[in-house]
């Protein structure tokens, strides 16, 4: 019985959820006084993982595999759990990785847990702590299946160096056609734009800015920081603003270290989407917005003044 | 077109969650309950696919009798019949398996569900039903068409779009985009009326164990206040932004 580690990797590179992974599969093994094996797909440098515990990294080089394609991804994931004899494997939360789980979690007859936050409080029986309710509350789960699927919530666990001097082989796979019932036509991305999944900051406007045409110092803001714009629901319902910045209970959840909301009153679904974020901002007019009691700092403001001030001093701290 | 809308039975979003039973049971008291936002958007588009394309739309939900005026509100909103599978849906595992038997049972060319439930949130119910019966999935779409056995569905990505194409059968879980906010329903009277009249079918569970079982509950520790900043002291947040949140 191991531990396996899936560490996705975006282009090649690896992004923070995977070092958190493997920073919780190495500690997981810990607990279980066993070993942790990792595995990639198409990643090109695997020796950063050895700093967050990776004893064993598995390397998948697969042309088919190239594009993300979630049975193909499943049906490796699963030979790998078998090759390692592992009977838990973590993933991160990323929304291909929320495509693969529980299709892992059938295919292995594994129980799974989602949004965990925490390392198990205790092994036998199993238990997780995860979020639920739109984070408005936590529930401590007992996986009583054999198979344990664990996805842990981004940003939740953190990232901790455990260096290891761990080893790398290729790991050959068997991908066969009927893997490809979905095929992947065409990807649209923004280019070298900050996404609101990876961004360790998010600026988020809603409609206390009174039009699409006044964002412009919301994005001047956000590259100030090297943050994701977002926006809230209403903002996106008008159409000012794009569907994939709309953040909230049935937007796009938001877990960065920073989040600033300018113009966001903060109604209950609206928090219930950002609040696993570490440090909240508000700026809003009016000092009865309830977002004031959900936010760490807060000014009573007129956005139209308090952001162009923040700029201004922001760019000449960052030069500082 | 048969199509099969599963639907989560959960709080209102502007619900406040509270725990009872010490802190092992959710507290029903007081609480609204609603068609999951994620599944309305789903069983919208659904209904476009039935005055469209004459697709026929059943409901279903796992849930025990409390869950059924959500099931009458689906048919109010248009949907054809409703099925309850008569157990509580306390794990993902389980309530797929009980989908996983309807849908073998019903012959649906397309499952449309919410990509997640906002009272437990697991988000992967889809999935694992598409696994247990063979069908092509799409997970957090936001546009699909079918034509005859063609799907072209979009699904979103991290910062952007992928568009895909597959084939019935399928199980697609989709979110706003899949139809707009604007596009959602209120049952009119006629609709409420008529809804009395559809068949509500109540199946009996297949009997498996739970893979998880929740033991307890806890709420978020409760905030500090928040430390306000005078508009005109700039400063004094990026002060606390770099040295006390350590964040910038």
């Amino acid at each position: 019985m191991s531990v396996l580690v899936f560490a996705d990797s975006s282009e090649g590179k690896f992004k923070k959820s995977a070092f958190e992974v493997v920073s919780y599969g190495k500690k997981v093994a810990e607990q279980l006084g066993t070993t942790v094996a990792v595995i990639t797909i198409n990643a090109s440098d695997v020796s950063e993982l050895y700093t967050y515990g990776a004893e064993k990294v598995l390397t998948v080089s697969n042309e088919q595999l190239k594009t993300f394609n979630a049975k193909g991804y499943t049906s490796v994931l699963q030979q790998a759990a078998t090759a390692e004899n592992a009977s838990i494997v973590v993933l991160d939360s990323s929304i291909n990785v929320l495509h693969v789980a529980p299709m892992l979690a059938v295919a292995m007859n594994a129980g799974y847990a989602s949004n965990v936050v925490a390392l198990p409080s205790e092994v036998a029986p199993f238990t997780i702590k995860r979020k639920a309710f739109s984070n408005k509350g936590f529930s401590n789960t007992v996986m009583n299946t054999e198979n344990k699927i664990i996805g842990v919530a981004k940003n939740s666990y953190g990232v901790h160096e455990n260096p290891v001097s761990g080893t790398s082989e290729s790991f050959d796979v068997s991908i066969s056609e009927s893997d490809f019932g979905v095929t992947s036509e065409k990807v649209e991305k923004a280019s070298g734009k900050v996404t609101i999944a990876d961004a360790d900051s998010v600026v988020s406007a809603g409609r206390g800015l009174k039009g699409p045409e006044n964002w412009g110092m919301i994005e001047e803001l956000a590259e100030v920081l090297g943050a994701a714009t977002a926006c809230s629901k209403p903002v996106s319902d008008l159409g000012w603003r794009p569907h994939g910045e709309h953040v909230g209970q049935t937007g796009k959840p938001v877990a960065s270290n920073l989040y600033i909301a300018i113009g966001i009153s903060g109604a209950i679904q609206h928090l219930a989407g950002i609040n696993a974020s570490k440090v909240k901002v508000v700026i809003n007019t009016d000092p009865e917005a309830p977002f004031f009691k959900a936010a760490d700092y807060g000014i009573v403001g007129d956005a139209f003044e308090v952001v162009p001030a923040l700029i201004e001093k922001l760019k000449a701290f960052k030069a500082a | 077109m048969k199509i099969l809308v599963c639907i989560s039975h959960v709080p209102d979003t502007t619900s406040k969650i509270n725990f009872t039973e010490n802190d092992t049971q959710f507290d029903t008291n007081g609480v609204q309950f609603v068609i999951n936002p994620y599944d309305e958007f789903s069983l919208t588009r659904a209904m476009w696919f039935k005055e469209k394309q004459g697709a026929s739309v059943t409901v279903v939900n796992v849930g025990n009798a409390t869950t059924e005026p959500t099931l009458r509100k689906a048919l109010a909103i248009g949907a054809d019949a409703a099925i309850r599978v008569n157990a509580a849906a306390t794990d993902g595992l389980f309530v797929a398996k009980q989908l996983a038997e309807v849908v073998k049972n019903g012959e649906y060319d397309l499952v449309l569900t919410g990509r997640e439930s906002i009272d437990y949130n697991g988000g992967m119910v889809p999935g694992m039903l598409a696994s247990l019966v063979d069908f092509n999935f799409v997970n957090g779409c936001v546009g699909i068409e079918v034509d005859g056995t063609e799907v072209s569905l979009v699904r979103e990505i991290d910062g952007g779009n992928e568009t895909h194409a597959s084939t019935l059968p399928m199980v697609v879980a989709g979110q706003k985009g899949i139809v707009e906010e604007s596009d959602l329903r209120i049952p009119n009277m006629r609709g409420i009326m008529m809804a009395r009249k559809k068949p509500l079918t109540v199946v009996e569970p297949l009997e498996i164990e739970n893979a998880t079982a929740a033991q307890s509950y806890e709420k978020p520790a409760p905030k500090g206040a928040v430390k306000l900043i005078d508009a005109d002291n700039i400063d004094a947040l990026i002060d606390l932004l770099h040295n006390e949140a350590k964040v910038i």
